[in-house]
């Protein structure tokens, strides 16, 4: 792995609802400009990390810091300021609020015109151009995806977690969603990508990390993950018939 | 593709509905028919005004129907204000009867003239400091939706971190303690304890409540088309995404509470004027319930109906009037009419009305006269397909 700049690093992070330890002190960082990868099954934590770097979760000891700022003090509302959104799992879209309230309520922390981001927005999914008058919860499953991609980008992140951005759409549309990502990548955004379609993530991200039981196993670049046999064997099994 | 773009264009013929889509606000769609809309609004504003003008000029004669008014707008602001918090924050609070409650009294403590007083208190007696202070009643309202208003943001801080049924539990516990301490011995020269107050200024006319109703509402619709309101609605449809965004969860809740008290308090010293005379037996939960009807009649999440739901719940219980008279058909005195049979069939409507037509008459759509002429012409289109 190239050595560059972290945006967000992770050290030693343990997180524990009631008596059970989702996350058992794992580190890594993100590096500036990247597609990073948290791979693994259910439940071996991946949420959890993501959850407490937005402090949505209070962690129960280790360190997050986002431009050498310790974000663990930080309320939510602060921490989204400072330039990183969450794309939560589900799409979690505001059902009875139409495609341009939705997109505002992205930009709500922000106090600047929002004018350019939403024509950014629109010519990188011209489909809520269309749809901007319809209630969220009338999109279908991959438009509303969009939707909540492109409402994270309202808020002009530096960083953008996504939690599952595959989840439940078809082939076809993850496909479109992946290639997304690579194209808000190049516009200069940092990734943190978590998924369980291992074989998508890994051809897109730069950098990856596989996560069971709480703990990182295995880290490496995506192309190195790709072929480890330990990998394939557990999560591309499938993926490569 | 092709089928976005048919229903994009149907749409614009409709004047903004699309049928099919179960009916949202388009907020800021340019509305083709927009002169159509005012037109026919303002139209519809001097034809209510000139009826009000109407009873007033007769107000004995039609003494019945401006109590009927008068009530509605009361009630309506009490609804919206319920609205508010239930429909569009998601926060299923049942303390209406209790800001109520704070605001009603307070206005009545603060308006009854001074010379009537002594006879007023003559049970107890009346605290010194109270004796000759007197303010304007719109003061006095104002000050009982502050006050109301600063007890909501007291109890919102232990409360709102409840979630739906336990948060309906402990503002229903709240507004039972209110009217406890207001009837409580210990607050007899104040509240008159059980006693009551009455010789509470009223309205002088027809045009005071609605004037004021008409105030209150503007402003609630006003605050939920604000960057607050669309944060309210965010909170309502997905706490956890609204956090994402980086609302503040429990801040804006608790706007939308004490906002909502306000005005309930607002509606309570309304109520207060109303009927001149008030103890604490007004303010049970029975009061809550029928405001809570009234929303759910109306449409949670719509403002305009929980107006139309106060008109039809107020109207309703006295149109059904004829009920309560004995029925004599053929020389047989039929046994069921007789008084209480009304409120029977009154439930029995009410529950027809919330099995079948369960999203309320206005859904979570706001009153538009595009909308209204979109339904005639679809109910003749219908009509017109089944003769043919």
């Amino acid at each position: 792995m190239e050595k560059t700049e972290n945006l967000l690093e992770i050290n030693n992070l343990v997180v524990r609802y009631g008596g059970i330890e989702a996350v058992r002190g794992i580190s890594f960082g993100v590096p500036k400009g990247k597609i990073v990868t948290l791979i693994g099954s259910n439940g071996a934590g991946k949420s959890s990390t993501l959850r407490s770097v937005v402090g949505l979760v209070k962690p129960a000891a280790g360190s997050i810091t986002f431009k050498g700022e310790d974000l663990l003090k930080l309320p939510t509302e602060t921490i989204v300021t400072r330039g990183i959104t969450m794309v939560p799992e589900g799409r979690r879209v505001f059902v009875n609020l139409t495609v341009a309230e939705n997109l505002r309520m992205g930009a709500y922390m922000r106090k600047d015109s929002i004018d350019k981001d939403l024509e950014r927005v629109y010519t990188l999914f011209p489909r809520l151009k269309e749809r901007s008058w319809q209630p969220a919860g009338t999109l279908s499953g991959g438009e509303q995806q969009m939707l909540a991609i492109a409402r994270a980008l309202m808020s002009k992140p530096e960083l953008v977690m996504m939690d599952e951005p595959s989840l439940g759409l078809a082939p076809i549309i993850v496909q479109e969603v992946f290639e997304i990502i690579r194209e808000i990548n190049r516009e200069g955004t940092t990734i943190l990508l978590i998924e369980q379609n291992a074989n998508m993530a890994l051809q897109t991200a730069d950098c990856g990390y596989v996560m069971e039981t709480g703990r990182i196993t295995l880290s490496g670049t995506g192309r190195e993950l790709a072929e480890n046999e330990q990998v394939r064997e557990a999560y591309l099994g499938k993926a490569k018939e | 593709m092709s089928k976005m773009k048919e229903k994009a264009v149907s749409s614009k013929m409709n004047g903004g509905y699309v049928p099919g889509s179960s009916g949202h606000v388009y907020q800021k769609r340019r509305d083709p028919h927009h002169v159509r809309s005012a037109v026919l609004t303002i139209a519809a504003c001097i034809l209510l005004a000139a009826l009000m003008a109407f009873y007033q000029k007769n107000a004995s004669d039609h003494s019945y129907a401006i109590s009927i008014i008068e009530r509605s707008a009361v009630y309506a602001v009490a609804a919206a204000a319920m609205n508010l918090v239930t429909g569009f924050t998601g926060l299923f609070s049942l303390g209406a009867a209790g800001f109520m409650a704070i605001g009603a009294y307070t206005t009545a403590v603060l308006t009854i003239p001074l010379s009537a007083r002594a006879s007023v208190y003559y049970m107890n007696g009346i605290a010194p400091w109270l004796e000759n202070l007197q303010v304007p009643v719109l003061v006095a309202m104002i000050l009982g939706g502050l006050i109301s208003a600063g007890f909501a943001a007291l109890i919102g801080i232990p409360v709102l971190r409840l979630k739906s049924d336990y948060l309906a539990i402990a503002t229903l516990g709240f507004a039972e303690i209110i009217r406890t301490v207001l009837a409580a011995p210990m607050m007899d020269q104040i509240t008159n304890g059980s006693y009551g107050l009455n010789n509470i200024p009223g309205f002088t006319n027809i045009f005071q409540p609605l004037i004021l109703a008409a105030v209150c509402i503007a402003i609630m619709m006003l605050l939920l088309h604000s960057s607050y309101g669309r944060a309210f609605k965010a909170v309502r449809d997905d706490e956890v995404a609204a956090e994402a965004m980086g609302i503040n969860l429990f801040r804006t809740k608790e706007l939308s509470f004490v906002i909502s008290s306000f005005f309930m308090g607002i509606s309570g010293g309304m109520l207060a004027l109303f009927m001149r005379s008030i103890d604490t037996k007004t303010f049970q939960i029975t009061m809550t319930y029928n405001i809570l009807l009234i929303v759910v009649l109306g449409g949670i999440g719509s403002i305009t109906g929980s107006i139309i739901g106060a008109l039809l719940i107020n109207g309703g219980q006295e149109w059904l009037r004829f009920l309560d008279e004995p029925l004599t058909v053929g020389g047989v005195s039929i046994p069921l009419f007789r008084p209480g049979f009304r409120m029977v069939i009154y439930s029995i409507v009410l529950m027809v009305v919330v099995l079948f037509w369960r999203r309320g008459i206005m859904g979570d759509r706001e009153f538009s006269w595009n909308h209204l002429f979109s339904v005639f012409r679809r109910k003749k289109k219908a009509s017109q397909g089944g003769a043919q």
